[in-house]
């Protein structure tokens, strides 16, 4: 090996045991694309700096440039665990900002399909946290349902992780009876899988002693922190959309939002394995309640072809200029902002747009949770050990795509 | 309260910084000045419970077709978890001097917020505790959400030569696959 093969990690003198590592990108923990520059003193962690922007790809520049119904799709490949949970919050927006009316029947297969993803995501963060604390098993029982529920996803749309499931004005497919079926189904069984995942860890020693008390944080700090979602519950704060600024059917929908008390690892896990069931309730009652009727409006600005008579679309342009001809034929197309907020299983997606007229938006901001929960862990990590971190950036329940944009 | 009592109280309190307010489907917009952001959000939090910062982003409002007050903006969208009450504000930033205060002393989590609208904007966040680039990498040239730049660029970035070098030369920890003199040595 000669001289210039050094790695660029500066070593302060006169200290033998504090150094710096790079922890990341290419780390199977970080969950991603994700790099933490640490500073530590043997194993204690002095500082914490998170770095993020590997999987940038403009997403917001880019939306300017497109129509509302084609950056449905940019969607998708933010939290690309749980699409069908983003495609929602994004026509949710769209359609407030446009003021279009969605049927009854999409808005009930709209929290179904979220509630689904809801679900998949938490089982993939339940796997992956498990698995980065030593629990190798419930990784392969959480990808089991997990796929039950990606099959579904198959069958109702065709595609497993990047859906593109909801329209501007409703959803793409309507359910059939095979699908209700086999969900009825699953809904029947999965309480007893989420006892299995229990029994599993909830009586591990190693599990417990790596979790309680590990990452506390105070409901003061979590919202001091921008905290949302599970990560915020778990520290006792009654703060879930789905309550606040019920969407899509949830008004309709009877369900709980559980609370942890203690605020670390554990309380932030058993909030999850709660709002699965929880998840799993509001499951039944859409199958239950599911409203016949149409699943797109009528006046949908999008690829679906006009059900309302009278309604021109010429025949000489291309499927594009169409596309844009109808959303501008839109009365309520005018000036203004709006942000709307929805409940994905990361937390708190927002999406703040302003309309200037033209057919695509003037600016799209996303509010992404995994951005603001990394930012989080520059605060959490520090003094703890770097074992701790892999449990906190794990309880944090982030994804980078979500992250980077 | 009701978002637009709370508006019209703030303008009650803080009059000549309020240019306006204004009402989009149920969500109500302040205008403000700068120079008391931090005044009013910190009144807002206090007075009225506004604990939760939504979000915090940047505006470039170059090539708005409406009429507007400055080029840049910073939006805030404050959120009242106990009233379960929403304001948007919107601070207004003139090209001249690209400046606001930073509102990190209110939220820590703010300090991410404020360095992406630093980054994709380039606006300067007074008393920031750490303002430097986070999404594009370091020695990027240019803020890519102002409206001037372009969305398909046709210079490569600057730093790529030297991460490209930079791979070579880490290969040589590789075992199997350690560079040829030659590669190691085709730094021009």
């Amino acid at each position: 090996m000669n001289e210039t093969a050094t790695l660029d990690i500066p070593v302060s003198q006169g200290d033998e045991d504090r150094y710096r590592l790079k922890l990341g990108p290419q780390h199977p923990a970080t969950h991603g694309v994700l790099r933490v520059d640490l500073e530590l003193d043997g194993e204690t962690i002095l500082d914490c700096d998170p770095q993020v922007g590997y999987l940038h790809r403009g997403f917001e520049k880019l939306a300017e440039h497109r129509t509302y119904a084609q950056n449905l799709v940019l969607t998708d490949r933010l939290d690309y665990i749980a699409a069908m949970a983003n495609n929602v919050g994004y026509c949710e927006a769209v359609e407030k900002l446009l003021a279009i009316e969605v049927p009854e029947r999409a808005k009930f297969l709209r929290v179904m399909v979220c509630e689904m993803s809801r679900l998949t995501g938490h089982l993939l963060w339940l796997a992956t946290h498990a698995l980065d604390i030593g629990a190798m098993t419930v990784f392969l029982y959480c990808f089991r349902e997990r796929e039950v529920l990606l099959e579904l996803f198959a069958e109702l749309c065709g595609a497993r992780l990047t859906t593109t499931y909801t329209r501007l004005g409703g959803v793409r497919q309507d359910v059939t009876h095979e699908i209700m079926m086999k969900l009825d189904t699953f809904v029947d069984d999965f309480p007893a899988c989420i006892e299995e995942y229990e029994t599993l860890i909830d009586t591990n020693r190693i599990w417990l002693k790596r979790t309680i008390g590990v990452g506390q944080i105070s409901g003061e700090k979590a919202v001091d922190l921008c905290l949302t979602g599970a990560s915020l519950r778990g520290s006792g704060v009654d703060y879930d959309i789905r309550k606040h600024m019920p969407y899509a059917a949830y008004d309709q929908m009877d369900f709980e939002i559980p609370l942890g008390e203690t605020g670390d690892t554990y309380a932030r896990y058993r909030c999850r394995m709660e709002e699965m069931r929880q998840s799993n309730y509001i499951l039944r009652q859409c199958i239950e309640k599911m409203p016949p009727g149409p699943i797109v409006c009528d006046d949908a600005p999008d690829l679906v072809m006009p059900v309302k008579p009278g309604r021109k679309v010429e025949v000489d342009t291309s499927a594009r200029n169409g596309l844009i001809k109808l959303i501008e034929d839109r009365d309520v197309y005018m000036e203004g902002d709006i942000y709307v907020a929805t409940e994905v299983p990361k937390g708190e997606l927002g999406f703040y747009f302003i309309s200037d007229g033209m057919g695509r938006p003037y600016r799209m901001h996303i509010r992404s949770p995994s951005f603001i929960h990394i930012g989080a862990l520059a605060t959490m990590g520090k003094g703890v050990m770097v074992a701790d971190l892999i449990a906190i950036i794990g309880t944090l329940d982030v994804v980078l795509g979500e992250c980077d944009r | 309260m009701e978002p637009i009592r709370i508006a019209e109280q703030l303008q009650g309190e803080f009059q000549a910084s309020i240019f306006g307010i204004n009402e989009h489907r149920g969500q109500v917009t302040l205008l403000v000045d700068r120079n008391v952001i931090v005044k009013i959000i910190s009144f807002l939090k206090k007075d009225h419970k506004m604990n939760h910062l939504s979000c915090l982003c940047g505006v470039d409002n170059k090539k708005r077709k409406a009429a507007y007050r400055e080029r840049f903006e910073v939006v805030y969208q404050l959120y009242s978890i106990e009233n379960r009450t929403s304001l948007r504000l919107k601070a207004q930033i003139p090209e001249s001097d690209q400046t606001i205060d930073s509102i990190t002393s209110l939220w820590t989590g703010a300090n991410w917020l404020e360095r992406e609208t630093y980054d994709l904007l380039g606006i300067v966040f007074n008393n920031h505790p750490n303002l430097k680039r986070i999404l594009t990498p370091e020695g990027w040239e240019g803020h890519p959400l102002l409206k001037e730049y372009k969305l398909r660029g046709d210079v490569e970035w600057k730093g790529f030569e030297e991460l490209k070098k930079k791979a070579v030369q880490l290969r040589q920890f590789d075992f199997h696959n350690a560079p040829t003199a030659e590669e190691a040595g085709s730094d021009e």
